[in-house]
């Protein structure tokens, strides 16, 4: 934006300052950043680091290895890695297929759709925990016909975990992944097709190759978020130390008796959180616009 | 029987319609030719199966392909058409190799017979040697050869040319055309495009399109070179007066008498719509009512000066242009708002009957003298 700024004012085309014209410098004057606005920015930047800084100062660095690698720890963390990779696939094989047909599909009716794809991304996760509970609990109307079926059930278990997870994350997926299939466009399909491609050909061929960026950034967005899940996991799945306590639990549980254990695993947590931010943040903000 | 494609399209979009007969006989090529809005596009889409027209009928070599009423719309893979596009739109993951070895592998060939037939085509378009490198890393002329490779590839029954040119480095576009015209040969071709140059060099036909019907379809050089409606003879770079023919020539709406020769040497039917077209390069410009007794003297005002090639053209109120040097220009102090009076040989002016055409209807947005003129090198609109 501020290229097109400097373009009116840019000497002729050709001329050697062209280049400057193109790159921010210190000689361009913002217009629209009042100075007042840098307080309540610090404030809020500040929200968000110091917390952390504060963990981290705080951390118990001389027992953190022993603290990490406890039982229940580790239990926690394996359950954690395990379910948000089950959850982030389950999100793939389903939330990919939904994000193309968001994208590609010309159905009336998509706009509604698509406004609730976006329902776990705002509503309270425990909300959505109680809501599959009610859903597949043992009183609930599949989970009573799962019963009665199959003699599954699924709350209180790994199973549940997953599913929580997956109903928080789908959204992060599909948003992002739909973005990138939108930001692609169709040109490249529709050329396929002229070269006597049929849809699958394409769909495997040109499609998928093409938004595999979107689709990767998607993917650690949605493995964070599994990861980080709390709130619908201890409804729908409760916390049973390797079975449905996933690392968020353990460190909320941890806090009560051992609070030196609870921060270590948070900046388990932290860490994890960082590299998400790392790999995924550029293609990822542009996808959740 | 029915060699070669015929098209039939009816397709109305609010305010636009279009309405389209054309017939392509087998290894003709043909240029569709027309403005920006003038149905180009809606009709290269249909025939290409990525619309679907409210009526009509394509047929290419005896398959139907589209017919709204019984319900016929073959997918595009399904066609046989291939497509070249303004932008080469190789895919860009894959290397020039493979995007053209992606044709042949839809159709069933291996990994191995695929890229034999690739390095084939790249070599037939003189790309061999960037076979592994991939889009990104292609200039666009390179692009566009290697995106003709990919078309003719994946073997079509017909090509479909969209603007091919036009978004090539104009250095580049003459390497490229030729290109074309060796490699077209004998093959079933639909060419869209906005300059006449390439009709001249490649189409056996054209067919003129204008708010969604053709105004005028012929053999390349004759509608070229004797237009009947406006935007053929802008295209060409001719000037074209239309009015009613006259023993000597043509009068305008307005009166204006202009002398020429008829076509075929006798004169047109007296009293039929007609055009008289003569090139800017045969207008004499006066800044004072011209002595002697030339036959045709169009008083004007000029409306603007452009370059064009080593000349200067100079464009009247009417839409007449003449061709002259800088010099002249200086001489006579021309500028915008001079008045000028355009003299031009009888011998130049050709007039042409139109009453067959739609020329005439094609002429309704102009006013009394509906004169038009100008060659269209390219405006800026048909980007």
């Amino acid at each position: 934006m501020s290229g097109e700024r400097h373009g009116d004012a840019a000497p002729p085309r050709n001329g050697p300052a062209r280049v400057v014209t193109q790159t921010r410098d210190q000689h361009t004057v913002h217009v629209g950043l009042p100075g007042a606005l840098w307080i309540p920015a610090g404030l809020a930047f500040g929200l968000i680091v110091l917390p952390v800084a504060g963990l981290i100062l705080r951390a118990p660095w001389s027992r953190f290895l022993e603290l990490i690698t406890s039982e229940a720890s580790i239990a926690a963390l394996e359950l954690s890695l395990r379910t948000a990779a089950v959850a982030t696939t389950v999100c793939v094989l389903i939330g990919g297929p939904l994000a193309v047909v968001l994208a590609r599909g010309r159905v009336p009716g998509m706009r509604l759709v698509r406004s609730v794809v976006l329902l776990p991304l705002v509503l309270p996760p425990v909300v959505g925990g109680l809501a599959l509970l009610y859903l597949l609990g043992r009183n609930g109307f599949a989970g009573k016909a799962l019963d009665v079926a199959f003699g599954v059930t699924i709350p209180y278990t790994t199973t549940a975990v997953v599913l929580a997870q997956t109903f928080v994350a789908l959204p992060f997926l599909v948003v992002s992944l739909e973005g990138a299939l939108r930001t692609g466009g169709e040109r490249y399909e529709t050329m396929a097709a002229t070269l006597g491609a049929p849809p699958w050909t394409v769909f495997w061929r040109i499609t998928i190759p093409l938004v595999l960026p979107g689709l990767g950034s998607g993917m650690v967005l949605a493995f964070a978020r599994c990861l980080g899940e709390f709130g619908a996991t201890i409804a729908f799945a409760g916390s049973l130390q390797g079975v449905t306590r996933t690392l968020p639990l353990e460190v909320y549980l941890q806090r009560e008796v051992d609070v030196d254990g609870a921060v270590a695993l948070a900046l388990v947590l932290v860490a994890v959180a960082i590299v998400v931010i790392a790999v995924a943040r550029p293609r990822a903000a542009e996808g959740l616009q | 029987m029915n060699p070669g494609l015929h098209a039939e399209v009816r397709v109305r979009r609010g305010d636009f319609d279009l309405d389209v007969t054309m017939r392509v006989g087998r290894g003709e090529v043909l240029a569709v030719l027309g403005r920006n809005g003038s149905g180009k596009s809606t009709l290269l889409g249909s025939i290409a199966g990525l619309l679907r027209p409210d009526g009509g009928r394509i047929v290419l070599e005896d398959r139907v392909l589209t017919d709204p009423d019984a319900g016929v719309l073959v997918p595009p893979h399904q066609r046989r058409i291939g497509l070249l596009a303004q932008q080469p739109l190789l895919f860009p993951h894959l290397t020039a190799l493979d995007n053209v070895a992606f044709g042949p592998r839809a159709g069933g060939a291996s990994r191995r017979e695929a890229r034999a037939v690739a390095l084939r085509h790249l070599t037939e378009v003189d790309a061999a040697e960037f076979a592994q490198r991939r889009p990104g890393q292609l200039s666009g002329g390179q692009a566009q050869r290697i995106a003709l490779a990919r078309a003719l590839a994946s073997s079509p029954q017909l090509l479909l040319l969209d603007e091919p040119l036009s978004a090539v480095d104009v250095e580049l576009a003459p390497a490229l055309r030729s290109l074309l015209r060796s490699l077209l040969g004998d093959r079933l071709t639909v060419l869209v495009t906005h300059q006449v140059i390439d009709a001249l060099v490649l189409a056996d036909r054209v067919l003129v399109l204008d708010a969604g019907r053709v105004v005028e379809e012929g053999p390349t050089l004759e509608v070229l070179t004797r237009p009947r409606s406006a935007f053929a003879a802008r295209l060409a770079g001719l000037n074209m007066v239309s009015g009613t023919a006259t023993v000597n020539g043509l009068r305008t709406a307005g009166g204006t008498e202009l002398a020429g020769s008829g076509d075929g040497g006798g004169p047109t039917g007296v009293g039929q719509p007609a055009v008289a077209v003569f090139p800017p390069a045969s207008v004499a410009v006066h800044v004072h009512p011209p002595g002697g007794s030339p036959r045709n003297v169009i008083r004007d005002r000029v409306v603007a000066l452009e370059p064009e090639c080593a000349l200067v053209r100079v464009r009247g109120a009417s839409g007449l242009a003449a061709d002259i040097t800088a010099g002249a220009v200086v001489e006579l102090g021309l500028h915008a708002g001079s008045e000028v009076w355009f003299v031009v040989k009888a011998a130049e002016v050709a007039v042409h009957s139109t009453h067959t055409a739609r020329a005439g209807a094609a002429d309704g947005e102009q006013p009394a003298t509906a004169v038009h003129s100008g060659p269209l090198t390219r405006s800026p609109d048909d980007a």
